[in-house]
């Protein structure tokens, strides 16, 4: 019996009336934990009830703790009926359990009803005893810490990486079962709400039981999601990193985990000493182009009738089966990957990491991006309430994703997620990441503990490794020839994979940063910008949107349908994104997130990225038009103008995101098909294989971007290329954690969650109709975010990731959420400017600066006494310092194309001086703040810091999923006065947990799902949310005054730094 | 193609004044000013065409705002259309719908859970929820606020100009404040201050309207169509302060909204200054002496003396009688200020004579009530300065 669970009910307020006769109410309180429940007394004729309770405690198994919430209903008392329930919370205790996290929860809680919504509030005080546990059998993982933020969380410090975790539970939907047929709405919404919440406890306990066999401590990047299957049940799925996290010391710790974006300039100056330090992975000059959205679609049938398999034109394999590189795989691996029990084996299996933000120099190069959907028959399923076929089912996506990694010649994959779309029986599974080489340092054991071995250790290049490709062993001899040069800020653009056997036609060119390795001409990514990368003038949204209609069908010819239709889907988000990606003279995307969505008779499909222009690769070439038939005159005059407009909105994009690339002498190398300076991008609606395999051939080619138009489909898309509305003056968008070429933050920031959802009135639409009815559909919503946010210019929206849906026919579903964050424009211009001279100027404290990075870093790799740490960091000292020469040589080379980074992050002297002001300005920001509210200012963001601010304490994980309905729809203001209502009650719950758990902000908040049905003929409306989040306790960088400056300069560095973005 | 849904939330909530102003005017009744504001007629049709299944209490209302908002110029220098402003001003206006409970009891706004507030936009909030128009509460001032007043609204309306929704909510206001405060003790203004948590300035003129409909001060009268409400929110502040129970001991456990019955009482004593002839003619020749040489309406004051003195110890001894007090303006208005006004006294006139009048009564021997006598005069004499105006 290893806890005790202690509940006290102290008060109530603002109780709803529940007898009318009197207008008061007589409440009482039920406490309920597993099959235990406790009353209060009544506390008679109040609408503010002092019920002030003994301690209930509830003796319990940590197991029971982990997956059971604390359920508290209130109730109103009658005599002679049955009693009225009035609402009721629900209370994770898992954030408890965790001796870092919160040590009590007590605070106001909304009483929430699903039929009613929140009827006032009751404060409630709940403690945990938890006994040690040694047994070794246990079923519990208590004390394993969950995080969503998908970067190592700000307090801090990633001693070991391990690597994937999933689990799955499956149970019966409630809602589905045959006594929902007599019971209440609210008895079914409560029934499922409870059972919701007992899954996702027991699924993150079972996370926390395999992270705890691979010997870790917590789980970065949790993502969480249920999928509603209907009739087959009810899935909550959950994937995330097992990591093992050393707490940082208050103090010395913010700084070595400050956020990369927040502190370019330092972490640039971090990298160079550190990555040579430490990897040996950094490849030789291999190289081909990367088709950056590399991807397969398969469906396949439980009943094994049949089993179609189509791969998305982008990409051709040839010559490597997938079979194979199953087997070799296991060799890096073996290295990579702590060896424990078989639990651990299993995890050596997919070497994928849900972050998308990592420490510096875990990152080695970045080979595209991955992508796997298969299409399946949920009314297939032969044994519906057992999680076997759905864990088949992924293991067989997840091994897909993992042979497009290894096609890539990456070892694994980063910024990894899985998703699903349901429509009726018919689920569409979807996962996609970042192929990538990682640095194994973080996923050794023991690599920290002795400084020494893992020195020596890593600078020998992986021998499993090496094997495990055929490339790979021409390669391994450069490695050592080309580590120490490999610049910092480029050495994630070079090509992972072969240059010689590339997987796909691609263009290289060598890196314009360093000059020495390949880089492709066009990156595409899931993952956050790195920190060190050098990016030329600021980054944007970009979005592909597209519609298709489908046949309404059934069962198998209806997924067959589906599965068909996808390639042509991803291959035209993928047009769609590169000639935006082109239009607005960028090279990369980051945090590429596609969502292919399923309705009865239409599929949906958008892509979400943020363009950036890579200094280190090649500047993209601008969009030709060539008109097919060039028959007469005023056709070619038509294709001129548009011609001209294409180019006067690249020059203006060139403008608006101060994109000036340094013009540099194209040399094309390496690449094994012979250039074509005006291969066509074949754009076609047919959808026979021949052309297939034309498209495949065609597309990596091209040099200039070339647009043909030869039917009016084509004219619309470069029509609609041309109508994306250009953002408002002072606006900036991306969907990643913070915009490249911002950093100078206010602590102004406002978080939103919009939702529409539209209604298509005509039901024989075209593609193109709907395409545009779409595009028109976000364009609008962004629009319309833009006015409704204007009191905050000059701002930038951060994380904007819209999600579609089809939840009806003829019904399309966006939601967003996002942060909108103002930034102080006088500074940025200044840094602008400052940027444009700096580098060269402040060598000698870079020089400096460098040295003390190099310091901190090994000290804050071995943070407690090291015995043999002494003549290692001496070591690490000289040849950082010789290496920080060659990169300045290079930089001082590559000065004009660096513009990331403010200078004065850049230098140390500087450093100082910039800080007072720095501080009066968020004294400033303080004073206008709120203060002194009765209730706790929560501030919630889907990022993973709050600017100016320094996270202190992480309290555990918010997952909360809540149901609303009513049977009076259009008193309660039709849709959209409910959704409305019920978004801010679901604001309001979240931040009432987090303000009992003694925080004060969410961050990495999401909103995961949003299921919106509706019957206005019969007054009714449903809805299902669920958002999750970090809670978190935050100091304004203004409060840390407090701390001396006496840690190391680097880390001093770090903490100026943050203070001036 | 339709919006069928259309919400967006934040986590802090940030209202727009302006578009708060709007909703607060009543751009919510059906098409109240449309008369006013027809030339943006295109826009009913966009909105129609595009939110007709949008469902808002009224959805005809929220496009009166959007016009409004239109003309104000709002999207300058934003590249939103109509449907966009359609959109933000339908999501507002929910937002305060939702707020409005809430606004009903103050206190609660500080420290409900639904609505992150800033604490200085909550008191704009509340400050400009209970803000009213002057000419609306000229019409109410005095009257009872009940259902049947309630019915008359629309009257109201018609003549002042005001929105009928804005009628209501200011009406309610009033009622609402009225009986939260009717049961409290201890001084009016503080007990409004707190419990809605207005200003100052605002918290005094509830005092007023609350003191007002308490008492049923008759303010309707032609003869007092000239009067604002400043003029009577500044007499009923003489009055709380002066003449009921709280104004002699705050402790006192009664409230500031009743004249205090025993001073009341004593008011008739003061009959004595115009029933006894000695007295009325001492009292006239100390006043006369006082003043002679020192204004141009002396003649006037002389021959008037009788009469305006016995008009204003008239008006202090029917105030026992509940309907005399309702009719305590128009009779100051009759019995005093009206004969100075035709004689073309002027304000410093009225001045002189009115402290001369009052401090002649201590010289006079027989007169005992001097302490009643300056309670009254006291309130008498800067409630006639502050009314006597054109």
């Amino acid at each position: 019996m290893p806890g005790k669970l202690k509940a006290k009910i102290v008060a109530g307020r603002h109780l709803p009336v529940m007898d009318r006769a009197s207008d008061l109410t007589d409440a009482f309180v039920e406490v309920k934990f597993g099959n235990t429940t406790f009353k209060t007394d009544v506390y008679p004729k109040s609408l503010n009830p002092q019920w002030n309770s003994e301690w209930f405690k509830f003796e319990v198994d940590d197991e029971d703790l982990q997956d059971e919430p604390l359920q508290i209903t209130v109730l109103d008392h009658d005599t002679y009926s049955a009693n009225d329930a009035i609402g009721k919370v629900y209370i994770d205790i898992d954030p408890l359990l965790s001796s870092e996290a919160a040590t009590v929860i007590s605070g106001w809680f909304p009483i929430y009803d699903t039929i009613h919504g929140i009827r006032g509030e009751i404060n409630v005080l709940v403690k945990v005893d938890l006994f040690n546990d040694l047994n070794r059998f246990r079923q519990s993982s208590c004390g394993v810490k969950f995080f969503c933020t998908t970067s190592i969380p700000r307090c801090y410090r990633a001693a070991l990486v391990h690597g994937f975790v999933e689990e799955l539970v499956v149970n019966e939907d409630p809602e589905y079962q045959w006594i929902d047929r007599i019971r209440t709405p609210r008895a079914s919404n409560e029934a499922r709400q409870r059972l919701i919440s007992l899954m996702s406890g027991e699924l993150q306990r079972k996370i926390g039981l395999k992270v705890l066999e691979m010997g870790g401590n917590a789980v970065v990047g949790y993502l969480q999601c249920f999928d509603l299957e209907g009739e087959s049940g009810l899935v909550v799925r959950a994937i995330g990193t097992a990591c093992t996290l050393d707490k940082l010391i208050p103090g010395s710790a913010s700084n070595t985990n400050t956020h990369p974006n927040t502190a370019p300039a330092s972490n640039a100056c971090n990298s160079p000493s550190k990555e040579i330090k430490e990897s040996p992975l950094a490849h030789g000059c291999r190289s081909s182009h990367n088709s950056p959205v590399h991807s397969a679609c398969s469906s396949q049938r439980l009943s094994h009738s049949q089993n179609f398999s189509v791969s998305v034109p982008t990409l051709v394999f040839t010559g490597m089966g997938s079979g194979i590189s199953v087997g070799k795989e296991a060799g890096p691996l073996k290295t990579l990957l702590r060896q424990q029990a078989q639990s651990a084996l299993e995890q050596r299996e997919f070497p994928f990491f849900t972050l998308t933000c990592f420490p510096p120099g875990f990152l080695v190069h970045i080979g595209g991006v991955v992508s796997a959907r298969s299409v399946k028959l949920l009314d297939r399923i032969h044994n519906p309430d057992e999680p076997e076929t759905r864990d088949a089912w992924w293991e067989e996506i997840r091994q897909e994703i993992k042979s497009h990694a290894k096609a890539l010649g990456c070892h694994a994959v980063v910024g990894y997620s899985e998703s699903t779309t349901i429509c009726e029986e018919v689920c569409i599974l979807s996962a996609s990441g970042t192929a990538a080489m990682l640095n194994p340092r973080f996923m050794r054991e023991g690599c920290l503990d002795a400084g020494g071995s893992d020195q020596r250790l890593s600078r020998q290049p992986p021998l499993g490794m090496v094997g495990s490709e055929r490339a790979e062993g021409e390669v391994s001899s450069s490695w050592l020839g080309f580590d120490d040069a490999s610049p910092p800020s480029c050495g994630f653009c070079h090509i992972p994979y072969d240059e010689f056997n590339m997987p796909f036609p691609a263009q290289l060119t060598y890196c314009y940063h360093c000059r020495r390795q390949k880089v492709p001409d066009v990156l595409f990514t899931t993952i956050d910008l790195p920190a060190e990368a050098a990016v030329t003038g600021k980054g944007c949204l970009i979005q592909a949107r597209l519609c298709r209609t489908k046949k309404k069908a059934q069962g198998e010819v209806n997924a067959t349908a589906i599965s068909n239709l996808l390639p042509f889907m991803e291959y035209e988000l993928h047009t769609q994104l590169m000639n935006k990606l082109k239009l607005r003279c960028m090279n990369a995307l980051f945090g590429l997130r596609i969502q292919i969505s399923v309705g009865e008779n239409m599929l949906l499909g958008l892509a979400s990225a943020t363009g950036v222009y890579l200094s280190a690769l090649p500047a993209p070439g601008g969009i030709q038009i060539a008109g097919k038939t060039p028959s007469d005159l005023s056709y070619d005059q038509h294709i001129s103008t548009m011609q001209k407009r294409i180019n006067d909105t690249i020059a203006m994009n060139k403008e608006l995101y101060n994109i000036h690339p340094p013009e540099c002498i194209e040399e094309v190398v390496g690449s094994p098909i012979p250039d074509r300076q005006r291969s066509r991008l074949f754009r076609s609606t047919s959808e026979s294989s021949d052309e297939l395999s034309e498209l495949d051939l065609s597309h990596g080619k091209k040099d200039a971007f070339v647009l043909e138009i030869d039917d009016t489909d084509a004219v619309e898309d470069i029509q609609s290329l041309l109508t994306d509305a250009p953002m408002p003056a002072g606006f900036y968008s991306c969907n990643t954690e913070v915009m490249p070429g911002i950093y100078n933050w206010t602590s102004g920031l406002q978080m939103f969650t919009s939702v529409r959802v539209y209604r298509l009135n005509n039901a024989n639409l075209t593609n193109q109709g709907l395409n545009k009815i779409f595009t028109d559909l976000c364009e609008n919503l962004l629009k319309s975010l833009y006015f409704k946010l204007r009191s905050m210019i000059p701002c930038c929206l951060c994380h904007l990731n819209f999600t579609v849906a089809v939840p009806e026919e003829e019904l399309i579903q966006v939601a967003v959420t996002a942060v909108a964050m103002s930034f102080d424009k006088e500074t940025q211009l200044a840094a602008d400017k400052a940027l444009n001279k700096g580098s060269g100027e402040n060598e000698e404290q870079l020089q400096f600066s460098m040295e003390l990075c190099g310091e901190s870093t090994s000290s804050n790799n071995q943070p407690t006494a090291k015995p043999s740490g002494l003549p290692e960091s001496a070591m690490t000292h000289s040849s950082s310092r010789d290496r920080c020469s060659t990169w300045l040589e290079l930089l001082r080379l590559k000065a004009h194309t660096i513009r990331r980074g403010s200078v004065k992050t850049t230098s140390s002297s500087e450093r100082c001086s910039p800080l007072p002001e720095v501080r009066s300005r968020s004294l400033r920001s303080t004073r206008s703040l709120p203060c002194g509210a009765p209730v706790t200012v929560v501030k919630m963001t889907p990022l993973s810091f709050l600017p100016r601010t320094r996270i202190v304490k992480y309290l555990g994980i918010i997952n909360m999923f809540f149901i609303r309905e009513t049977t009076s729809l259009r008193e309660e203001g039709g849709v959209s006065g409910f959704l409305h209502s019920f978004i801010a009650e679901v604001f309001a719950m979240v931040r009432a947990h987090v303000a009992a758990l003694g925080g004060n902000a969410v961050v990495s908040y999401s909103m995961k799902e949003c299921v919106f049905m509706e019957n206005p003929n019969k007054n009714q409306a449903q809805c299902l949310i669920n958002v999750s989040g970090d809670a978190v306790i935050f100091v304004r960088e203004s409060d840390q005054e407090a701390i001396p400056p006496l840690i190391t300069c680097g880390q001093t560095s770090t903490t100026g730094a943050d203070g001036t973005t | 193609m339709s919006v069928e849904l259309d919400v967006f939330v934040v986590n802090t909530t940030i209202m727009d004044e302006e578009v708060y102003q709007l909703w607060l005017d009543g751009y919510t009744g059906l098409g109240h000013n449309i008369n006013q504001l027809t030339h943006i007629d295109i826009l009913d049709t966009v909105i129609h065409q595009s939110y007709e299944s949008c469902y808002l209490s009224a959805p005809s209302s929220v496009n009166d705002a959007v016009k409004v908002r239109m003309e104000g110029g709002v999207l300058e220098g934003c590249e939103a259309s109509a449907e966009v402003l359609h959109s933000d001003t339908m999501d507002q206006y929910r937002t305060f719908q939702m707020c409005e409970r809430l606004l009903h009891s103050p206190v609660k706004l500080a420290n409900q859970l639904l609505f992150q507030i800033p604490p200085h936009r909550q008191v704009m909030l509340i400050e400009r929820y209970y803000a009213f128009d002057s000419v609306f509460v000229r019409e109410v001032l005095g009257k009872k606020l009940s259902k049947g007043t309630k019915k008359d609204l629309d009257d109201v309306s018609a003549k002042t100009g005001v929105t009928l929704k804005s009628c209501r909510r200011q009406f309610d206001n009033f009622k609402r404040v009225f009986k939260v405060v009717e049961e409290l003790k201890g001084p009016l203004v503080e007990n409004i201050r707190q419990h809605f948590l207005l200003s100052d300035k605002l918290a005094r003129d509830y005092a007023a309207i609350v003191f007002f409909a308490n008492n049923r001060f008759e303010t309707g009268k032609k003869k007092l169509h000239y009067l604002t409400f400043q003029d009577f929110a500044f007499c009923a502040g003489q009055l709380i302060s002066n003449w009921t129970v709280g104004a002699l001991d705050n402790m006192v456990e009664d409230m500031d909204v009743d004249l205090e019955k025993e001073f009341l009482q004593d008011l008739k004593e003061l009959k004595i200054l115009i029933t006894d002839r000695d007295l009325l003619d001492q009292h006239k020749s100390l006043v006369c002496t006082a003043l002679r040489g020192k204004t141009k309406a002396f003649n006037e004051m002389e021959a008037n003396f009788k009469n305006l003195s016995r008009g204003l110890v008239n008006i202090a001894a029917k105030l026992t009688n509940t309907k005399e007090v309702r009719d305590f303006f128009i009779d100051l208005v009759e019995k005093f200020i009206e004969p100075c006004r035709s004689d073309k006294w002027t304000a410093g006139d009225m001045r002189l004579y009115l402290t001369h009048y009052t401090n002649s009564a201590h010289v006079l021997d027989t007169f005992k009530h001097q302490v009643v006598w300056d309670r009254y005069m006291g309130v008498i004499k800067s409630c006639i300065l502050k009314m006597y105006h054109d």
